[in-house]
């Protein structure tokens, strides 16, 4: 049965438990609704609350259970000798899987009968042949260990299936009686509700933790699986990054350092660009700009910081990197040689940090008490020494923070980089030259064909824990900084 | 300053010293440097700002020129007749298409007769122009049958070189000769211009079409990967309003103080700052590889996006909400009500405004991303067409805009740059007008309290 039917039928058992709750608590007072505890409702809705509930919960931990009790046990069925040569068990999983695929399509379309797919041999039926003129896609030749792997995996998938139809649906069931029997009119229905309610609120504010959980699980778990594979240090203070595909990646380099080299050196240029324009732009509308001004400026401004990252990849591949090339390319300066370079991409990525660098000063300059600027006025200070010699002394901390903000960003960003900053990893001083970032070679790693287990693509995810914990540390830190700060004027 | 009026007397007595007499009216030197100071540094902070306008110039003059040409393209108006002897005939031959074309050519000629032009051309120019005609009108015939024998006007797309030529991409001096146009082809495109069989007109295929091979960018539309987008947006929709207004009630109303609410508060405010490249690769790990959820589906897609944008909404959620005065939660408690009564049934409606307000914004944001999809396999697959189903529009594999711009981007056809700079239009207007609704939404609803 469908998941989407299941779900149909619990909403509809759902329903007819509202209505029947909700009579029978009515009726238990006699009709009179003075004398129930709660709003009728209230008892409907108990009902409700205890079918849906479990019902969706043992739905949710099946759908995610069973994909891997099958797997586990097909994938007992296949021999180590079916495994090829620069092949590994879950790419021939991933064949058993879509063999299965391709014979319940066929039966799906009439093709061939549910018992041919229960029972074919592929030494005795052409199978692969038969599916592909299903117009299945099929590998070249169905080997009989995957047909009878990929039978069995239908078979134990209909099971599962069956049988998980058969629980949601009694625990449906069960949880509309236990709703019903209670419903009478001294049972406190709007006090469960509430604290049933309460706990769907909880569970969703604790998504942040395990979304947060997640990432940290996923990232450490391939990441102590790379480290089996490649020595850690070699990946940490290695200076060549040559990933090679031949031979499972067993030949490449990966260090790391002229990654975060390109990484570094980009963010440098960036903040470059993006601190003084954004700081200096804060500073203006914050003490010079009349309202009018400001109110112009400064959404223009921020549009600057909704425009999608894409579209200032785009403009550093086909605007700005050719620019750069014909002023310090071969025909200029020649010190450019292609328009993917550090230079282009920091330009780029700087322009796109300006509005974060001045909302953020913007605020933090505003948080400086009137009464220090009246002082300094007083004292004779023009404007500008007032900004130099006392606001931006007194903002320092919270405008550091902020400036560590920008450079977290400018850390993980990823099109940008894909797009403006080349593919090579190298560790030049030169700013006109390409240069790759760890973003970048996430992304290049992680789409390629490389299976998952090789290391080089396992070391995306050491990557990617670099560039977490990076951030993360810059994040806290500039957090705290600015909560410092805000607590000293509050 | 009421004795400025007396500074010429007043300001001697102190200056005695110095060998010049200072006046208040006339400025000394260090008066001059500060004002000079003052007035430099303000038009630093001009100048600043003015940078900052100068690039969103720049950015919006070079999406604007470079992506119009998407949205036009060059076809051959032609009108001929096929009889059933010539249809019979083609289909009877080994190359079929082949003998369609030399109808065509045919038609072409006539048609140049009939316009009094005098131009030399061959069968391979007309191709080099057309791209491949003879399949288009077979296909249009083996369909209509009942149109053999009658005059049909066919709109003949041209071949991208030709489409580059009519836009300007290329021009007489930079073209090279190569199979695909020759320079003396230009000629002939000229003269079709004149009489009027070559037109350029609004480009329908790149809006509703789906992304075509590398081998065919005049092909290529963005319609499919809108399907997707939309796709995604209804998962991020339907997940992260829900989820983001029930954390945020609870943090808001109902959380006490103590480790647990921190723990949440201190995740959320660091998950908003996380990378999305790193929840590309928590989808790539926990939807993908654990879970075996099916690769480029607008499913996954959605559930990054949503983990992405659920910060940005509980933060502006719990925004409207503290704004909402506590008198309505008083009032509310005072005639009765429960706590949860109170937020469900006064407060959350009062806030609802801006937090759909902050949704839209999220969601805005989520639109554009690129970083995550990329490696959940939205970038390798080519949408060739649309989904079948609303189930299918979830599941089966497709493309996104932001992501269907990066893979035309990343084409080594320069021609697919244009389609690159078209896509970011269509993006840019849905953002805009995303933002343009939410800040009606802000307008019309918002209560100042």
């Amino acid at each position: 049965m469908p998941v989407v039917w299941l779900i149909l039928i619990v909403l509809a058992v759902a329903v007819v438990g509202y209505v029947l709750g909700r009579g029978r608590a009515l009726a238990s007072a006699g009709g009179e609704q003075i004398k129930l505890h709660s709003l009728p409702s209230y008892y409907g809705s108990n009902v409700a609350m205890k079918v849906v509930v479990p019902a969706f919960l043992i739905l949710v931990l099946w759908l995610l259970v069973q994909p891997l009790i099958v797997n586990n046990s097909v994938s007992g069925l296949i021999p180590d000798s079916e495994i090829a040569e620069g092949s590994s068990r879950g790419l021939v999983l991933a064949e058993v899987r879509r063999a299965a695929r391709g014979l319940d399509n066929a039966v799906a379309q009439g093709l061939i009968t549910e018992d041919f797919a229960r029972n074919a041999r592929a030494d005795f039926n052409d199978v692969t042949a038969r599916l592909k003129e299903a117009g299945q896609v099929v590998t070249s030749q169905i080997t009989q260990p995957i047909l009878r792997a990929a039978q069995e995996y239908r078979v134990l998938n209909a099971t599962g299936n069956f049988m998980m139809s058969i629980v949601v649906i009694l625990a449906a069931l069960a949880g509309a009686a236990w709703g019903l029997y209670e419903s009478r009119a001294d049972f406190r229905a709007r006090n469960t509700v509430e604290r049933g309610i309460k706990a769907l609120l909880i569970s969703a504010a604790s998504i942040a933790i395990l979304t947060t959980a997640g990432i940290v699980f996923s990232l450490v778990v391939n990441t102590v699986e790379f480290f089996r594979l490649y020595p850690a240090f070699d990946f940490f203070f290695g200076l060549t990054w040559s990933p090679t595909f031949s031979g499972r990646g067993g030949n490449s380099q990966l260090g790391i350092i002229p990654l975060l080299w390109g990484t570094f050196y980009i963010s440098f240029v960036a903040l470059a660009v993006a601190v003084p324009i954004g700081l200096f732009a804060a500073v203006y509308l914050s003490e010079y700009a009349g309202p009018k001004v400001r109110a112009v400026a400064k959404p223009l401004l921020e549009i600057l910081a909704g425009i999608p990252t894409i579209v200032y990849g785009l403009f550093a591949l086909l605007t700005v990197g050719p620019l750069l090339v014909s002023v310090f390319g071969p025909d200029g300066a020649g010190i450019m040689q292609s328009g993917t370079a550090v230079m282009t991409a920091g330009l780029v990525m700087g322009i796109m940090l300006i509005p974060f660098v001045s909302s953020l000063s913007d605020d933090i300059i505003n948080a400086v008490p009137q009464a220090m600027r009246d002082g300094s006025y007083g004292l004779g200070a023009t404007k500008s020494e007032t900004v130099k010699q006392v606001i931006l002394p007194a903002a320092l901390p919270g405008i550091v923070g902020a400036i560590l903000l920008a450079a977290s960003r400018a850390i993980g960003e990823t099109m940008i980089v894909v797009l403006g900053a080349g593919a090579a990893a190298r560790l030049s001083l030169n700013p006109f030259d390409a240069m790759t970032t760890v973003t970048a070679k996430i992304v290049s790693q992680l789409t390629g064909d490389a299976d998952f287990a090789s290391p080089v693509a396992l070391v995306a995810f050491a990557l990617g824990m670099t560039l977490f914990v990076v951030t993360l540390g810059l994040n806290i830190v500039a957090l705290y900084i600015v909560r410092k700060y805000r607590e000293q004027y509050d | 300053m009421t004795d400025a009026t007396l500074s010429p007397d007043g300001a001697k007595a102190p200056e005695k010293t110095s060998a010049q007499p200072r006046s208040l009216y006339a400025t000394d030197e260090l008066t001059k440097k500060r004002n000079a100071s003052e007035k430099r540094f303000q038009a630093y902070g001009i100048a600043a700002i003015g940078a900052g306008l100068f690039f969103l110039v720049v950015l919006a003059y070079s999406i604007i020129s470079e992506g119009i040409p998407a949205f036009t393209r060059t076809v051959l108006t032609v009108e001929f007749t096929v009889t059933q002897e010539q249809f019979d005939d083609a289909e009877s031959q080994l190359f079929k298409t082949r003998a369609y074309e030399v109808v065509f050519t045919e038609a072409m000629s006539t048609q140049f007769q009939q316009k009094n032009i005098q131009v030399p051309f061959d069968v391979a120019a007309i191709e080099r122009i057309v791209g491949k005609p003879g399949s288009t009108i077979r296909e249009f015939y083996r369909a209509n049958p009942d149109q053999l024998g009658q005059p049909v006007a066919f709109e003949l797309a041209a071949s991208s070189r030709v489409d580059g030529y009519m836009n300007g991409r290329l021009t007489r001096d930079n073209i090279t000769d190569s199979r695909f146009l020759q320079k003396s082809d230009l000629d002939l495109v000229d003269v079709l211009v004149e009489s009027g069989i070559i037109q350029t007109v609004f480009n329908w295929p790149f809006i509703t079409g789906a992304d075509s091979g590398v081998d065919n960018p005049g092909g290529a539309g963005i319609g499919a990967s809108v399907v997707g987008s939309f796709f995604m947006m209804l998962v991020v929709l339907f997940l992260s309003l829900p989820i983001g207004v029930a954390a945020s009630i609870y943090l808001e109303e109902f959380a006490p103080q103590n480790k647990f609410t921190d723990l949440i508060e201190v995740n959320i405010s660091n998950l908003a700052a996380v990378p999305s490249i790193v929840f590309g690769i928590l989808g790539l790990a926990v939807f993908i590889q654990f879970m075996h959820l099916p690769q480029s589906a607008p499913i996954v897609g959605g559930l990054v996006l949503t983990l992405m944008t659920l910060p940005t909404i509980i933060i502006s959620t719990r925004a409207s909400l503290k704004a909402v005065p506590p008198s309505i939660r008083d009032a509310a408690l005072g005639v009765g009500a429960s706590k949860m009564q109170a937020v469900f049934h006064h407060v959350l409606p009062l806030a609802m405004p801006g937090i759909l307000t902050g949704t839209i914004i999220g969601l805005a944001q989520a639109l554009g991303e690129t970083a995550p999809l990329l490696l959940i396999g939205m970038v390798g697959f080519v949408a060739r067409g649309y989904p079948d189903g609303f189930v299918s529009g979830f599941m089966d594999p497709n493309s996104a805009m932001p992501a269907q711009i990066y893979t035309w981007a990343a084409r080594s056809d320069f021609a697919f740059y244009e389609k690159a700079w078209g896509g970011i239009i269509v993006l840019l207007i849905f953002l805009l007008s995303m933002n343009i609704l939410a800040i009606i939404l802000r307008r019309r609803f918002e209560r100042r309290w």
